[in-house]
């Protein structure tokens, strides 16, 4: 008898054990579902990269696409910038006034707010605010295009749609991305001589030799070249995630919502691996 | 009345014997398709004959738009063979594939014109692209005969969101004719107008085909366009040709599912 009722408790036991088999096993096939989606984006993510290098490389550039997308990008996001320009310099030097003030060196305003907007406020916001007007843009442009079938139109009409509508947007938004930093950088220096003027008296000109005097070719070159690859990603992440949006029209919306989630992502990587290289130098 | 007497004429000759006496444009042999667990076509095998006007029928989800689209390859078969031309579009190498997209219009369900473009840029997007050797003025000239035979030449510089849903299929009708395709492919051409519309679009593709001399595949369940437009009908159920013949055939039948479309 003792030796049968272990027996039986296990017995008694089998449909709860049987129970968490079916569970555990549930949950594996559910990971690795999870699993197969994540890899198969990076492997679909790689692919469209190749696709658009490869485009890029091909005779037939479509120049005045090209040009009419650096137009929009520019046009769109022009304003944006130049508030968000002038807004940087004026609250970063408002904000650093004080305790340079406390230390005695008030007249290192114009450099130190020179310096970081150079080096990074300028093209960190810059591209952030690209990624959310620019990628968001792109992602839903192509996005709609896909459920609308005008990209399988393209596709049939024996047209590359990678090369018209990938490569000259990454292309615009490569080229542009740094011009707009440029841009911004300029009216954040301009906004941050606004700002010394509200509790000082600098004049236009002292302010300006004074922020130059301390930039160096070096702190300049590295901050210019991150914004071309800024520029690059967030036009290539908005085109990857619009051009393989599903076909409802909800997945518009998801497309063009990750894309600026992607794009910002990239943007600070980017710049994580700027700064070292940079620091290495 | 004139057809009542080519039938009177030609009292032997079915349109499916016309259809075999004449060339095969697009020959499909056990063509298979699935997504994922579902299989969408199975061993379906059909023939499109030379200036023919072919309308696929069936049900939502019984693969006709999926057919379609493994003729110009914007989808790939998992098993079967489809020729265009004489050519197998499986084996076909991008360039010699975009070649024979050339010789295809296809009309989408959506219309699928290009958004940021005004309607003589739609146009004009392939005419510069696939025919290089026009000049300026010859473009000009295809894109105003294009546009005229859909009747919509006053639209030329307007954009697709300013069209109505009828325009806008037209004016898709006229970007895939600038091209003069040999074939056309139709993607539910009447699906969201209204009757007279449809009518209007059903029109429209016949005389297509009589002035550019195509051969068409017109996928619909819209039966009024199906009546106006076919020479010969396929019916498709669960990915295989359920039954093929004339409208007088299908019109005639017994079997439930097709009394069910016809009624």
């Amino acid at each position: 008898m003792k030796v049968i009722s272990p027996v039986i408790k296990t017995i008694k036991k089998l449909p709860t054990i049987k129970k968490q088999a079916i569970k555990l096993s549930e949950k594996t096939l559910e990971n690795t579902q999870k699993a197969n989606v994540f890899f198969s984006e990076i492997g679909s993510f790689f692919l469209f990269l190749w696709l658009t290098i490869k485009s890029s490389f091909s005779r037939d550039f479509e120049f005045q696409e090209f040009l009419r997308q650096c137009f929009q990008i520019g046009n769109k996001t022009l304003p944006l910038i130049s508030v968000t320009g002038i807004v940087i310099g004026l609250v970063l030097t408002i904000q650093s006034r004080p305790i340079l003030v406390d230390f005695g060196a008030e007249s290192m305003l114009p450099a130190m707010v020179a310096l970081s907007i150079i080096r990074e406020m300028g093209p960190v916001v810059t591209a952030l605010i690209c990624a959310g007007k620019i990628g968001s843009g792109m992602g839903a442009e192509l996005g709609s295009m896909k459920v609308t079938e005008q990209i399988d139109a393209m596709e049939v009409s024996s047209t590359n749609p990678i090369r018209f509508l990938v490569v000259t947007r990454v292309l615009a938004a490569t080229l542009m991305i740094p011009i707009l930093v440029l841009y911004a950088d300029a009216l954040g220096i301009l906004g941050s001589w606004a700002g010394a003027n509200i509790k000082g008296d600098v004049t236009f000109v002292l302010f300006f030799t004074q922020a130059f005097s301390a930039i160096e070719f070096i702190d300049f070159l590295p901050a210019v070249i991150k914004t071309f690859f800024f520029g690059a990603a967030i036009g290539f992440v908005g085109c990857y995630k619009g051009y393989t949006a599903g076909r409802g029209t909800e997945s518009v919306g998801k497309a063009a919502n990750s894309a600026v989630v992607l794009a910002s992502l990239f943007v600070i990587l980017i710049d994580l691996i700027a700064v070292q290289i940079t620091d290495m130098i | 009345m004139d057809d009542n007497n080519a039938m009177i004429n030609t009292p032997t000759e079915s349109p499916v014997d016309k259809a075999l006496t004449r060339q095969i444009v697009i020959e499909i042999n056990n063509l298979r398709k699935g997504f994922d667990n579902v299989v969408v076509l199975k061993d379906l095998s059909l023939s499109l004959y030379d200036n023919e006007n072919l309308v696929v029928l069936g049900k939502s989800g019984s693969g006709k738009s999926v057919l379609i689209k493994c003729i110009v390859r914007l989808l790939r078969p998992d098993h079967g063979t489809i020729k265009v031309l004489g050519e197998n579009v499986s084996e076909l190498s991008s360039k010699e594939l975009g070649k024979m997209r050339q010789k295809i219009g296809f009309l989408f369900q959506s219309g699928a014109l290009y958004d940021s473009m005004t309607i003589k840029q739609n146009l004009e997007f392939p005419l510069r692209r696939l025919k290089k050797d026009l000049s300026q003025k010859q473009r000009d000239q295809k894109i105003a005969e294009a546009l005229e035979n859909v009747g919509l030449s006053d639209t030329t510089d307007k954009m697709p969101s300013e069209l109505s849903g009828g325009m806008r299929k037209r004016a898709s009708l006229a970007r895939t004719l600038v091209l003069d395709p040999l074939i056309m492919l139709y993607d539910e051409p009447t699906t969201g107008l209204d009757p007279i519309t449809s009518d209007e679009i059903s029109d429209l593709i016949n005389a297509v085909q009589k002035k550019y001399k195509t051969s068409s595949i017109i996928i619909t369940h819209d039966i009024e366009c199906a009546r106006a437009t076919a020479d010969r009908l396929v019916m498709l159920k669960d990915g295989e040709v359920y039954m093929d013949g004339s409208i007088e055939d299908f019109e005639d039948s017994q079997d439930e599912l097709i009394k069910s479309f016809f009624k």
